[in-house]
């Protein structure tokens, strides 16, 4: 019987093999990607070899100087500011929302937590333009509001319910202790599920940081000063804004705006796995 | 006073205050937009002067006046059938030869999963066209090993294909997802079915992907209503076309609304997309209630 099971989990070394290669060709676009930002704009092209004939640094510099009044500081600022802000007032909102549902039975909540799961499905294309529509009255576009206001209301409403379901998992008991021992609503919440729920939270903010630095939709929409620009919009602009691409340039500034990304994985790897196995977020 | 009775007094009125943001955010910027959405969908509006009621007018003329309209929700259909079924068949077998005690997985996972944690990114969409130029990487690689080369992005043939493959190359965050619900299939289950005889199909087919079911289920609706969406690689990538090949739902709309600021008409579209996703998601669930295997019997 052992002797059966363990045969079952073992693995050959073609499968070993197959699984590196297959994953060594998913990351050879990247690889190609770093080293051809090194490259000229001819090597680029018409050539299968992966290294340049030598490094440069150029692409980068002369990427980075967008023109005479822009560099790409500014754009890397923007990116962060927006995202980070975006990030913090989404966690701060969803945890505590989740902590109103997770542990309060008030008048209306079945109601309420079966439209929280049915928003999770309402699709963003319908409510884009009266949204943005609204946002346009109450002057807020072109400023990076809109994008804090949804993270301060909630409206991504997948990390509360990831949440809610996160505290329903801790014991009822621990803040209904401190609840007796004099402990305000908020304060339990503070003091006592705010520290358990510090991976949630953490990958929470993992994802909220991805999808916000990575979008597109939405900043394209809202913002329209180039000072104000993402990374995105910023690298969309340098395909249009030359008849002839300087494809060098392009993919050092491109690689740059990835990297934070990839840096961000790697510290904080266990996170994202397990916010992905445990609760079904899409990449 | 004993601790029961004190417990009892614990107000649960303050549940409403803790999830006030959420209410806010539910009526400002989720309810409100619906139902605007749907009134200026029935008028002409272009965000300066107030909107224009005009009755059924965008809709007659979307459904019978507009040749772009079919072509993009065609684009749409192949865009969604392809990717959805496609990423989600490929992460769900590359997670199947994976789930066993593997050296080193944790490593493996990683590489598979980067791609998806960039490839939403304008970065990586811009490294797609690149390196399916003309010229590109892709057609020198096959030059190099004697294969035919193709236009890619520049034949209405082959531009969407090429889109969708940017999405297959995805596939991580489902294949971890997957990986993960794999490993919580309870062991005693195939040591009954070792027992019994059962061959690895059998085993597959009656333990494995039942107890996955409502996982699979869970990314089939989300990336379906995400894939009838999108547009960001289409419009980056290839901007609509050639020919407008590329020219999914999502473009249109976005073009109708914020480039000739026609928004009423715009709406209409996106209530188009809304009644796909909701036909589409509808099917699904009739279709779950058969497949998908729920430990508590379907009853939640």
């Amino acid at each position: 019987m052992r002797k059966k099971l363990k045969k079952r989990n073992s693995v050959s070394w073609v499968t070993y093999t197959v699984v590196l290669l297959i994953g060594l060709a998913m990351l050879y676009p990247i690889i190609w990607m770093f080293f051809a930002t090194f490259k000229s704009n001819a090597e680029i092209f018409g050539s299968v070899k992966l290294l340049p004939s030598s490094f440069s640094f150029q692409s980068y510099i002369d990427g980075w100087h967008v023109n005479s009044k822009i560099t790409y500081t500014t754009f890397f600022k923007n990116s962060f500011v927006m995202t980070i802000i975006t990030t913090l007032f989404t966690v701060l909102s969803s945890a505590i929302v989740a902590y109103g549902f997770a542990r309060y039975q008030f008048p209306g909540k079945k109601i309420l937590f079966g439209i929280l799961i049915a928003t999770l499905m309402l699709p963003g294309a319908v409510v884009m333009i009266p949204r943005y529509a609204m946002f346009n009255k109450l002057g807020l576009v072109d400023t990076y509001w809109p994008f804090y206001l949804q993270g301060l209301l909630s409206v991504n409403s997948f990390f509360v319910f990831m949440l809610i379901q996160f505290i329903r998992g801790l014991p009822r008991e621990l803040d209904e202790s401190a609840y007796l021992d004099g402990c305000s609503d908020l304060k339990v919440f503070v003091k006592i599920l705010v520290p358990l729920m510090k991976p949630a939270l953490f990958s929470a903010g993992l994802f909220q940081f991805m999808w916000t630095y990575n979008d597109y939709t939405n900043v394209l929409i809202y913002i329209n000063s180039v000072k104000k620009y993402t990374l995105s919009l910023a690298l969309r602009l340098s395909l249009d804004a030359e008849s002839v691409v300087q494809w060098n340039k392009v993919m050092a500034m491109s690689f740059l705006s990835i990297l934070p990304l990839i840096i961000l994985f790697f510290a904080a790897q266990k996170y994202f796995v397990e916010g992905i196995a445990t609760s079904g977020l899409k990449g | 006073m004993t601790p029961k009775k004190k417990k009892i007094k614990r107000k649960q009125w303050i549940g409403l205050v803790f999830i006030a943001p959420w209410l806010i955010g539910l009526i400002g910027l989720q309810v409100y937009p619906f139902v605007a959405s749907l009134f200026y969908s029935f008028t002409e509006y272009n965000i300066m002067s107030s909107p224009k009621w005009i009755g059924l007018a965008n809709y007659v003329k979307l459904f019978t006046a507009d040749n772009e309209f079919w072509y993009s929700v065609k684009v749409t259909l192949i865009y969604t059938i392809f990717t959805v079924p496609g990423k989600l068949t490929v992460a769900l077998i590359v997670a199947l030869v994976m789930n066993k005690n593997m050296k080193g997985i944790n490593f493996i996972r990683t590489i598979y999963y980067i791609p998806s944690l960039i490839g939403g990114s304008i970065g990586i969409a811009i490294l797609w066209k690149l390196m399916f130029q003309e010229e590109g990487i892709i057609n020198s690689l096959l030059k190099a090993i004697h294969l035919p080369t193709l236009h890619w992005l520049g034949d209405p043939k082959t531009a969407l294909p090429t889109i969708i493959l940017l999405q297959l190359w995805t596939f991580g965050s489902s294949f971890v997802m997957f990986l993960a619900a794999l490993k919580n299939v309870p062991a005693d289950l195939y040591e009954a079915a070792d027992i019994d005889g059962a061959s690895s199909w059998k085993k597959f087919v009656k333990i494995t992907l039942p107890q996955i079911s409502s996982i699979i289920f869970f990314n089939i609706i989300m990336q379906t209503i995400t894939a009838l969406q999108s547009f960001t690689s289409s419009l980056v990538i290839t901007n609509g076309g050639p020919l407008k090949s590329t020219y999914v739902l999502g473009m249109k709309l976005y073009t109708e609304a914020f480039s000739f600021y026609k928004m009423g008409y715009a709406c209409a579209i996106s209530w188009v997309i809304f009644i796909m996703i909701m036909i589409v998601t509808m099917i699904l669930f009739r279709f779950s209630s058969m497949m998908v295997y729920y430990e508590d019997g379907n009853d939640f």
